[in-house]
């Protein structure tokens, strides 16, 4: 249920400190921040949003350590063998960026 | 009356009334056409269900194909609906392996619509037909009350000559073919949704509009005869060709690779924020062609050589198994029923 | 996309469905309810039940808020667009559901004006365009999307508009879980919590389905990686026979949920005594009502609703299925008389609900059952 997407902060209205410009893969759409703390988010930062609202800011640090632990399960060797065959491209994945 | 039935059994349209989703080119829109129209008609060409409908006329095969266009608002960024009729139509001979010759065109008007609308748009399908080197030989015109169209309709009669060294069939696909798509998906469905302003979402997109027969003028020079079947996804977008194309197949189904199938950010974007399929998503510039697997290379290259044909990439195959269905593939090997819109795509919250 | 696209890495996926089939015992049966119908969607639309050991059985939750809206409320909110001088909105979700009379969308070719939001706050704004018309808001949702109704009602209270008003459909998850463990039938080993509920409600409601019923609750994101992740810990808890409430979607919910939002729920919302839920009847204290001090915004007391009941059709199964009794298929009516195109119960209509995320993307493990 609810379906809701991460979307990055552009700007903050001035005139009206509760609208935030959001950016949703290069769509752009003013969502309401009346939800959040005072304060809480500034631009840059990524919120999650649901139908115009900002339910919540993503915390980063969080979303890392979750991908580092679950990067770290299996063989990635293995990985790469299985999903090849899936795609007329070669496997790739946010790991390579990782370890560079 | 006498109806006659075609073989192919198709139940009797049962709905009482007309609905949008009947227009939307999806399951429905089908249904009353084979269920309603069709038995009326009935005859082998109209039943092929092709784009356009072949005729041999002293010897020489010609396709034709009608369109009608009603869209709103008239104008959106990267075409209007003048555009979009020329395009349209040549787009339906395009895949039929038509070389298009000549179009007709009739003008529903709406009393009160501007006149340099209108002007507007009769030039901009001037000018869509002179850069696809066709003419614009007849047409009509009629007015209705205010109130009673949405600006102007535009139906287009297109005529062309057939390619005889192209034999499209969809029962001569065989599990190795290959899905070869022109470019990005979603760009004109998108584009028109955004429009429309009800949702308020802004974004760097425009509509992909344009003729696709310099494409596959250049996949027929090349492939002829490695050439199966080709559509342009239209209404209902991707999915929904690839759904048609599987009920004609006679021993094979489709796989579509999702990681291959290429989009404009903004497509995504909008996709997973309004959770929308982009295969449902409407073309109006773009086919899919399926290749026999001896020609891939060389039909990849054709279309990547014309200006315009940078993007196309295969998406897909034909394979053994499931029959008769569309899946999506992706990248860790999970799969899903990749099925025909129904009805208009609607954005969710949930 | 960043935090869709770094969930969905192919390799990561692939390590951790293999380290869930190293990790179920083969002799054993893992009952999960995944409780959100956005987890549904994802499981089909991602192709999850392809990279899940056999042993696994995903059960498909009420969390779905247009399949369990009863079609009396859907006839109670469409009388509104009856009216010649209101604007009747509701999300794109609604369009298709059907009422006795036909769905919003049919309604809207005939004539009515029914218009489809992204937002409330974007019916408020129609308010505010059209005054000399009545808007109104058919609400739906979960607690996800109450807030957001809240503060556009209050901000339409800040603003002084008086054409505006809301339909008030809004359900909370709880009371609905315990119904279903309450279910003389029910046979789940552990649930799929809901991730986007939770980043308003916390964890702390689902305590009582750990302590009471020692059944395991594992919140969680609705991307390919968070779902696998959560399964899998769901699958550690029953190994260690352990029951506890779990946070796998720590980058969106706070233990404590959303304080701000949680308030504006609490200004603007009281529970109603009971409500009715499509398939699993009457629920007491499962939704919300409009509080008495904002009236001025209630669909309910500015407008005559009549207040109607329907029975689900005959035949149809949607309680059984919203409680995982039934699978889809197992339906009597499913993909026969039912069927996307034409739902007969609301679970076909949502591209959410458990019968259209089967029908679409599982019609071969449907045939072939």
């Amino acid at each position: 249920m609810c379906l809701a997407i991460p979307g990055q902060i552009i700007e903050i209205a001035t005139e009206q400190p509760l609208l935030a410009r959001v950016n949703v893969g290069s769509v752009r759409r003013n969502v309401n921040i009346g939800l959040l703390e005072n304060g809480e988010v500034a631009p840059g930062d990524w919120i999650l949003i649901h139908v115009g609202f900002a339910l919540s800011k993503i915390d980063e640090a969080q979303a890392q350590d979750q991908l580092r632990m679950l990067r770290a399960m299996g063989e990635d060797q293995l990985a790469i063998e299985e999903v090849r065959g899936y795609s007329f491209a070669e496997p790739k994945g946010e790991e390579d960026e990782i370890r560079r | 009356m006498t109806v006659v039935h075609s073989a192919r059994k198709t139940p009797r349209f049962a709905d009482t009334q007309i609905e949008m989703a009947h227009g939307a080119g999806g399951l429905a829109s089908r249904r009353l056409v084979e269920g309603l129209i069709a038995p009326y008609f009935s005859n082998p060409i109209l039943q092929a269900y092709t784009d356009a409908a072949t005729l041999s006329v002293g010897g020489k095969k010609i396709a034709t194909t009608a369109d009608g266009f009603v869209v709103s608002p008239l104008r959106f960024p990267g075409g209007s609906i003048g555009e979009l009729a020329v395009n349209g139509t040549l787009n339906d001979l395009a895949v039929s392996a038509a070389k298009p010759l000549a179009l007709m065109t009739t003008l529903i008007l709406e009393a009160g619509l501007p006149a340099g609308t209108l002007e507007t748009e009769i030039e901009s399908m001037a000018i869509a037909a002179r850069k696809a080197g066709v003419t614009i030989v007849g047409g009509d015109t009629k007015v209705v009350e205010h109130g009673k169209a949405d600006g102007m309709y535009v139906t287009t009669f297109g005529i062309g000559e057939l390619d005889e060294r192209v034999t499209l069939d969809p029962a001569t696909i065989r599990p190795g073919d290959k899905i070869l798509l022109s470019g990005a998906i979603g760009a004109h469905g998108i584009t028109i949704l955004l429009a429309r302003g009800e949702l308020d979402l802004q974004a760097d997109l425009v509509s992909d509009t344009r003729s696709v027969w310099p494409l596959v003028s250049a996949l027929v020079e090349e492939c002829a005869p490695g050439l199966r079947w080709m559509r342009d996804p239209t209404r209902g977008g991707v999915a929904t060709s690839l759904n048609e194309l599987v009920r004609e197949v006679s021993d094979c189904g489709i796989a579509i690779f999702e990681e291959c199938i290429p989009m404009h950010d903004a497509v995504r974007g909008a996709c997973e924020l309004l959770g929308l399929d982009p295969l449902h998503i409407a073309n109006e510039g773009q086919f899919l062609a399926v290749v026999a697997p001896e020609y891939a290379d060389a039909a990849l290259a054709a279309v990547r050589g014309v200006a315009g044909g940078e993007g196309a990439v295969y998406v897909g195959e034909a394979r053994a198994e499931p029959k008769r269905c569309v899946i999506g593939v992706n990248g860790y090997g999970g799969t899903r029923v990749i099925d025909m819109l129904v009805g208009d795509p609607l954005p969710r919250i949930c | 996309m960043k935090y869709v696209d770094e969930f969905r890495d192919p390799r990561v996926i692939s390590r951790v469905a293999r380290e869930i089939a190293r990790t179920v015992d083969p002799a054993r049966r893992y009952r999960v309810m995944e409780v959100c119908g956005g987890h549904t969607h994802s499981i089909y639309r991602h192709g999850l039940r392809d990279v899940l050991p056999e042993n696994i059985e995903l059960i498909h939750g009420p969390g779905c808020p247009v399949c369990v809206l009863p079609t009396g409320r859907v006839d109670d909110g469409l009388t509104i667009a009856d009216r010649d001088d209101t604007i009747l909105t509701c999300f794109g979700d609604m369009m298709r559901v059907p009422g006795t009379k036909g769905t919003p969308l049919e309604l809207k070719a005939r004539g009515a004006d029914i218009r489809m939001v992204y937002s409330p706050l974007d019916a408020l704004k129609l308010a505010q365009q059209n005054p000399r018309k009545h808007v109104c808001f058919f609400s739906i949702g979960f607690e996800t999307t109450a807030p957001s109704t809240a503060l556009t009602i209050l901000r339409a209270q800040a603003l002084g508009v008086t054409n505006f008003s809301v339909f008030c459909n809004h359900v909370t998850i709880v009371p609905a879980m315990r119904a279903i463990l309450d279910s003389p039938d029910m046979r789940i080993d552990g649930f799929v919590g809901p991730g986007h509920v939770s980043s308003i409600t916390g964890c702390r409601p689902y305590e009582f389905i750990a302590r009471d019923y020692g059944k395991p609750v594992v919140v969680s994101g609705f991307e390919p990686l968070d779902i696998l992740e959560s399964i899998l810990m769901i699958v550690h808890q029953l190994h260690a026979n352990e029951a506890k409430v779990e946070n796998q979607y720590k980058r969106i919910v706070p233990w404590e949920g959303n304080v701000p939002a949680l308030r504006a729920m609490l200004q603007v919302f009281e529970l109603r005594p009971y409500f009715e839920w499509r398939g699993l009847g009457f629920i007491s204290q499962s939704a919300l009502a409009i509080r008495a001090e904002l009236s001025a915004f209630d669909a309910e007391r500015i407008f005559d609703i009549p207040g109607v009941r329907v029975t689900d059709p005959r035949g149809a199964q949607c309680g059984e299925v919203l409680k995982g009794v039934l699978k889809p298929p197992q339906c009597k009516l499913f993909a026969t008389e039912c069927n996307p195109e034409h739902p007969v119960g609301a679970l076909m209509v949502s591209s959410e609900g458990a019968c259209a995320a089967y029908y679409r993307y599982a019609m071969r493990a449907a045939v072939e059952t």
